[in-house]
């Protein structure tokens, strides 16, 4: 039996993800080619730091997208000889058609570290960046109104934020992502509530803008409720009638509280901005053309903000990639079984002294995709500055 | 260090050429300068914005940033190259041979650190004087500049004082080791009118008393006359006209020169008769300047052929006077011609009263610690009493300085604040607590108003085309999407800008250009009443006098009421039919024009006019200097408003600090808010009046 | 000045009781109740038997009631079982009921009895407290010069080669949290694999006594994550600063670069990141419980998890005060200490 050298792993791990590189060298080479015409996007390319960062956030999105055919093998199954084995170990009488070797070596459960890593990368490029997305909407339709109109709403909405704002994160994880807790149906409550503020968000968006033209109005916001609602029954409540939209209870535990926690963050940017932009001319200029104050809120005000709020976008998926991973790591995580990175390192991390191959792997691959959407980030603030 | 003296001029500049390296390439932003500051006089350097003059001013302190440098000539300090000392060097002559003061004073002075140790950091770094030392030498400063109460002054924080007496405390900082040469790059461009005065008194007044030479870098030219010995006029990076003061103003011998007169309202100018002219065309971006002459594009007496090629050299007119000119057709140029007569406009006559204004009050209220709340409510009286009648085809002038409430009388007309007390009634309704949401859809396109800022105005985010259609949408013109499309562009013929403008974003449109879009947006609901609030003031003189002839055009079409708040008497003289003056909330003194620039005045009426720089040497100036500031709207004098500065104020004993005036009528509708006896009135002298009448 | 701190801290103490209102209600939901009393009692009770249970302990009253009973401010529930013993929240084993307090709860100092630890909930949290201090202590003293070191360094030459590297380092630092900080630190140092066994895996034995072998690791691990973000801020900040005209106006004084940076611009720079120094305490609490998870180090942090893994509720319950009370405090000091840097708000 031999196993891979050092440089042998590299190669085939390299082989391996092929399906990335090709898509990854279509996507740079289309986007240089129209660099020009691709607003924010295309002036990415000219800071060193935006294209180093979008490389590695591509790298892993196109992981997720082609984790089947990276992995190789199924991150479930084991194969008892190959626990707690190093990496390139090659398998003992394999069964035809699967893969000759552990290329990561593998866990304590005799499960392929490789495979478990790039199957790992689906989740996250899934929820985290659909979560940080809910916590916009919900910061910004409670942020603008908050910032622009000031008053009691913004006196008891900032209240509540500093509340949330207040409480120890791990406490509100500990609290709220427990089995017990789905009984009681507060998940779902919750889930009620934050989900009603996307639907919420564009039904007023159509309003504002389009209320001189009854018939253009009534048509989008018509789309909005049918399409909105129909989501909304299936996520929130797992009642799709025709069953499209589905969110397993415990991801939704997760999913809501990662909501949950963001979205104060957000609101304070957002009514930061809303504050600021509120004393320009033409904010005021709108104000005597007799506009609603939604209307100057959503398409005077949010479209100048869109700057600072992009960056915070980034940033925030990276955050959210780390509190996603806290969860796993404290065995909050989707399922015990799932190649979630948090949990992959703490199972991990009990053995680390002896097998440091077992968390290692997560860890970097965690890592790697947090500081791509931080450079991401701040090539995109360094080139929103120059506009 | 030491500082020696020398015999020659303080400050030579010789063929200075500045560029500035960035990632489009070499941006040159100075081309062969040339300039020279006598010991003792002050230079002024003219030019409007983009034209290099502050880069020259950073180039001579060596302080031109990463991306600038100097490529060619030499500035020499006392005989000295400036360009070939190291940094130790410069360090040593920076605050204590060459100072500088600029724009804003508030940004000026480091908010974190007392005045006092701000001011003794010069001695101790130059002279190496003890801290004691060095405070003595501050408050002598701080009293040299005219400031009450200097050990509390030097006690204090910026923020705690008044921007005009920052700006002395700049000047003061400046001062603080006997300099022999102060630069000023637009010292007093931040500053209310009045007080403005008074720093220009003060800069002459230090001026002769230390014999310090100046370089007096500003746009506006009759501020210019009224500090400096020479002039130096600059165009897109090149000086264009250099000389003594008078001969450049009497014998002006550059078409720039010539077009830049013609287009600010001097006295002389008037809206029907003598319309100022605009400088036709753009100025040009850094990389895209023309061969030959800067100027030549846009110049009357352009020549194919000749202007265009080459290199133009200064020539000089005068040896002895040290006149110097870049035109080839100096000698060609009939410059006493007289400016040819304009179109025959019609003057229109004014027609019903469309806006009424009576006893308008206007009262916030506010907590006497803002931040940490509590304590008793305080009331700011920001509108008291004002009335007024404004007329079709009219032109109304709001005048008053920071704090006078103008912006807050026009933020009641509009509906965004709701009065207090009395009256504003337009076309027979009254709006004055009908807020802006509340009102229906006539009445806000009636009364719409153009905003000060131009590069605020546009929302950066959506085309230009777009904003005026949503106007158009919201005033509900137009039946459909392709009907206003229509009419949009008709608004932009309007305004005379190229319909293609439609497509583009804000940041691709200069400051004039914008404001163009903004005055579209207000017309676009065919308003009855336009409220300009300070619509040039923001702009460069030449394209002021586009703008404001545009709104007059667009008056006299629509039959259309203006509403023109400014702070700048020349246009307001220019320009408007009636006046009505404004001193913290109070309407001082109302009347036609004419009767406003004419006695009797109201004291402060009086103090305005002189304060206002006029460019033109045949005009003589009674000489008032209004001492302190603007009292705080929270905290305002007793009595009268104005007490606290009049100068007047003890010809009627103790009336003025104990009752406020009453609002007296004189010869026909002229309006005067004082207490001064009819034959004191009488006894008033034009403060504006022509030297020799010619 | 006295108004404002009164208001403030009026309002802490009013979101301090929410939150703990709210810890309190998401621990008692009748599902943990539920698992209490199984965990308590008998594991295979119906359902019957556990409303039973709850009643006669008095978890079936309203949860307003039970938390002013948990507060202090509402007298404890007495029951007399069929067998004639009188139960109470105040009485304790052993105690005569007749003599029992009526008021015992978070007021008079009473902060219940743990049912993992088996011991007062106060003498667990004292000693564990002290010990997260410790650490505490020690990321405090690494970290904020570090950051402030980075930042100034970086921002008072925007985009020169020492801001980019040091620039750099920092959004490292801010894409490592401390779970895989700590997991590359172990590997590297404390195990066989690279063999550099400079410091130790564990940090149990630097609960009696601090060393450096095994103290470093935690400590550098939190360290790590919290300064990035800290020296980021404090770097945006500085480099604002340097661009501000009155910079400009000291330059042309003559000051030297040095004078400039110290005397000129740190006073006003530093104002930012000060207050984003004492925001971050909320995070770093989150990094305590991972590191002491981690390093074994059994602490505050680690008290935590074992009593939400456990359902300890009186033992969660009075950790959740004492992190409310903490973050609430440091956003208070954030507050004050804004108004006192900055002259122009203080002076107003």
């Amino acid at each position: 039996m031999n196993s891979l050298t050092g440089w042998e792993i590299a190669l085939q791990i390299g082989i391996q993800f092929t399906p990335v590189w090709v898509a990854l060298a279509i996507t740079l080479a289309a986007s240089m080619y129209y660099k020009d015409r691709l607003g924010l996007y295309g002036h990415l390319f000219d800071s060193r730091v935006g294209i180093t960062g979008l490389i590695i956030v591509l790298f892993w999105a196109f992981t997720a997208i082609f984790a089947d055919l990276v992995a190789t093998h199924d991150a479930l199954s084991q194969i008892a000889s190959m626990k707690n084995k190093k990496p390139g170990t090659q398998i003992r009488n394999a069964a035809d058609g699967i893969y000759q070797y552990y290329l990561l070596g593998g866990d304590n459960l005799a499960r392929d570290i490789f495979s478990r890593m790039v199957m790992g990368s689906r989740s996250v490029m899934i929820i985290a960046p659909a979560a940080t997305a809910f916590a916009f909407m919900v910061g910004i339709t409670l942020g603008l109104p908050a910032g622009f109109r000031g008053g009691k709403f913004d006196t008891s909405i900032s209240f509540l934020a500093n509340l949330v704002l207040a409480f120890p994160v791990i406490l509100l994880f500990f609290l709220l992502v427990t089995p017990e807790i789905r009984a009681t149906g507060v998940p779902l409550v919750l889930a009620g509530v934050l989900f009603l503020f996307p639907i919420v968000f564009f039904v007023v968006l159509f309003q504002s803008r389009f209320y001189t033209q009854p018939m253009k109005r009534n048509v989008y916001v018509a789309t909005t409720l049918v399409l909105g609602f129909w989501a909304y029954s299936g996520l929130a409540f797992n009642a799709d009638p025709l069953g499209v939209f589905y969110m397993d209870p415990n991801l939704l535990n997760i999913f809501v509280s990662v909501v949950f926690v963001n979205s104060p963050t957000v609101f304070r940017i957002v009514r930061g901005l809303a504050l600021d932009i509120k004393t320009r001319d033409y904010v005021a200029a709108a104000q005597t053309r007799g506009e609603g104050s939604w209307y100057i809120m959503l398409w005077e005000i949010l479209p100048n903000a869109r700057g600072p709020l992009i960056v915070d976008f980034c940033l925030r998926i990276g955050y959210t990639t780390i509190l996603l991973g806290t969860l796993g790591f404290f065995g909050l995580g989707v399922s015990p079984e799932s190649p979630d990175w948090g949990m992959t390192i703490n199972e991990g991390r009990k053995l680390m002294s002896i097998y440091p191959h077992l968390a290692i792997p997560p860890a970097v691959a965690l890592m790697s995709l947090v500081l791509g959407l931080n450079l991401l980030a701040d090539g995109l603030r360094e080139q929103s500055l120059k506009d | 260090m030491q500082k020696w003296d020398y015999d020659g001029p303080i400050l030579e500049i010789d063929n200075l050429s500045i560029s500035f390296f960035t990632r489009i390439g070499e941006i040159p932003a100075v081309m062969d300068f040339s300039c020279k500051v006598e010991k003792g006089k002050a230079v002024g350097l003219v030019g409007e914005s983009g034209c290099g003059k502050s880069t020259v001013a950073l180039g001579v302190m060596q302080d031109l940033g990463v991306n600038g440098k100097i490529v060619g000539g030499s500035i020499k300090f006392k005989g000295r190259d400036l360009n070939t000392m190291t940094d130790e060097e410069l360090r040593d002559i920076r605050g204590s041979e060459i100072a500088m003061i600029y724009q804003e004073p508030m940004a000026s002075l480091n908010p974190a650190m007392k005045i006092s140790k701000q001011l003794m950091e010069v001695p101790i770094i130059h002279e190496g004087v003890s801290e004691k030392e060095a405070y003595q030498m501050a408050l002598q400063v701080v009293a040299d500049v005219k400031l009450p109460d200097p050990e509390r002054i030097l006690n204090s924080y910026p923020h705690q004082l008044s921007g005009g007496q920052q700006q002395r405390i700049v000047i003061a900082m400046a001062l603080m080791s006997k300099p022999s040469l102060l630069i000023l790059d637009e010292p007093t461009t931040a500053l209310d009118v009045t007080v403005e005065a008074g720093i220009v008194d003060l800069v002459k007044g230090l001026g002769e008393k230390y014999g310090t030479s100046m370089l007096f870098i500003s746009h506006n030219l009759g501020l210019v006359l009224d500090t400096c010995n020479d002039i130096c006029v600059m165009y897109s990076g090149e000086a264009v006209e250099t000389g003594p003061i008078k001969e450049v103003f009497d014998k002006m011998r550059h078409p720039y020169t010539e077009a830049l007169f013609r287009s600010i309202p001097l006295p002389g100018a008037d809206k029907n008769a003598r319309p100022l002219i605009a400088i036709p065309g753009n100025f040009p971006l850094p990389h895209e300047r023309p061969q030959g002459c800067n100027f030549g594009p846009r110049c009357n007496y352009f020549d194919e052929g000749r202007c265009n090629k080459g290199v133009i050299e200064m020539s000089t007119i005068d040896a002895d006077a040290d006149h110097n000119s870049r035109c080839l057709k100096v000698e060609e140029i009939d410059w006493d011609a007289p400016i040819a007569a304009a179109n025959d406009v019609e003057v229109v006559e004014p027609g019903r009263t469309i806006l009424k204004v009576s006893n308008l009050r206007k009262y916030y209220e506010v907590a006497a610690n803002a931040l940490f709340g509590g304590g008793e409510k305080r009331v700011v009286k920001a509108n008291e009493t004002v009335s007024f009648e404004a007329r079709e085809s009219e032109t109304l002038a709001i005048v008053g300085e920071s704090g006078c409430g103008k912006s807050t009388l026009a933020k009641m007309l509009l509906g965004l604040e709701t009065a207090s007390d009395g009256t504003i009634s337009l076309n027979n309704h009254d709006i004055e607590s009908v807020g802006i949401q509340e009102r229906n859809v006539d009445t806000v396109s009636s009364i719409q108003m153009v905003f000060q800022n131009p590069f605020d105005t546009l929302n950066p985010s959506m085309t230009v085309g777009r904003q005026i259609v949503r106007a158009l949408e919201v005033f509900g013109i137009g039946v459909d999407d392709g009907d206003r499309e229509k009419r949009m562009l008709e608004l932009l013929d309007l305004v005379k800008l190229p319909r293609e403008f439609a497509k583009r974003m804000p940041r691709q449109l200069s400051g004039g250009q914008k404001q163009r879009v903004g005055i579209a947006r207000a017309f676009a609901g065919d308003a009855q009443v336009v409220v300009a609030d300070e619509p040039v003031s923001a702009l460069d003189v030449s394209v002021q006098a586009a703008v404001t002839d545009l709104l007059m055009e667009l008056q006299r079409k629509n039959k259309t009421t203006m509403l023109f708040i400014s702070h700048d008497l020349s246009i307001v003289r220019y320009i408007s039919d009636r006046v009505m003056v404004m001193y913290l909330g109070h309407v001082v003194e109302m009347g036609t024009t004419d009767q406003v620039f004419a006695p009797p005045y109201h004291p402060y009426t009086e103090a305005l006019l002189s304060a206002v720089p006029i460019a033109d040497t045949s005009i003589e100036r009674e000489h008032i200097v209004l001492e302190g500031d603007i009292p705080s709207a929270v905290n305002p004098p007793s009595g009268c408003p104005f007490q606290t500065r009049c100068q007047h104020k003890d010809k009627v004993g103790n009336k003025c600090e104990t009752e406020v005036p009453p609002l007296r009528v004189m010869a026909g509708d002229h309006e005067i808010k004082c207490h001064l006896s009819d034959a004191d009135m009488d006894a008033m002298t034009p403060v504006i009046k022509l030297a020799n009448l010619d | 000045m006295w108004l404002f701190l009164l208001k403030r801290t009026g309002l802490m103490f009013i979101t301090a009781l929410c939150l703990t209102f709210v810890v309190f209600f998401l621990t008692n939901l009748y599902p943990n109740l539920e698992k209490l009393a199984k965990t308590e009692g008998n594991m295979r009770m119906t359902d019957q038997q556990v409303e039973q249970w709850l009643d006669t302990r008095g978890y079936s009253q309203p949860m307003l009631k039970r938390y002013g009973e948990w507060l202090g401010v509402v007298p404890s529930y007495r029951y007399v079982g069929a067998d004639g013993n009188e139960r109470g929240r105040c009485i304790k084993p052993g105690m005569d009921p007749a003599i029992a307090p009526n008021y015992c709860g978070v007021l008079q100092g009473d902060f219940g009895f743990s049912s993992v630890f088996k011991v007062d909930v106060s003498t667990i949290i004292n000693k564990r407290l002290g010990l997260t201090g410790w650490l505490m202590l020690f990321v405090m003293i690494v970290m904020i010069p570090m950051a402030l070191l980075i930042g100034v360094l970086a921002g008072m030459r925007e985009g020169s080669k020492l801001d980019r590297s040091l620039s750099s380092f920092s959004i490292v630092t801010t894409a490592t949290p401390e779970y895989v900080s700590g997991v590359v630190f172990i590997v590297i140092f404390a195990s066989s694999a690279v063999g550099l066994r400079w410091f130790k895996g564990s940090a149990t034995s630097a609960m009696t006594e601090i060393t450096f072998a095994n103290f470093t690791l935690p400590v550098m691990t939190m360290a790590f994550y919290g300064m990035g973000y800290v020296a980021r801020m404090t770097r945006a900040s500085m480099a604002e600063v340097m661009t501000a005209q009155y910079i400009r106006t000291a330059r042309l004084k003559g000051v030297s670069f040095g004078n400039i940076v110290v005397k000129h611009a740190l006073r006003n720079a530093l104002i930012a990141p000060f207050t984003v120094i004492m925001l971050q305490f909320p995070w770093l609490l989150t990094g305590v419980v991972i590191v002491e998870t981690l390093f074994n180090y059994k602490g505050f942090g680690w008290v935590l998890v074992q009593a939400a893994s456990n359902n300890d509720i009186e033992l969660l319950l009075s950790c959740s005060v004492v992190a409310v009370i903490v973050v609430l405090i440091t956003q208070l000091i954030s507050d004050i200490g804004y108004v006192f840097l900055n002259p122009r708000i203080r002076m107003s």
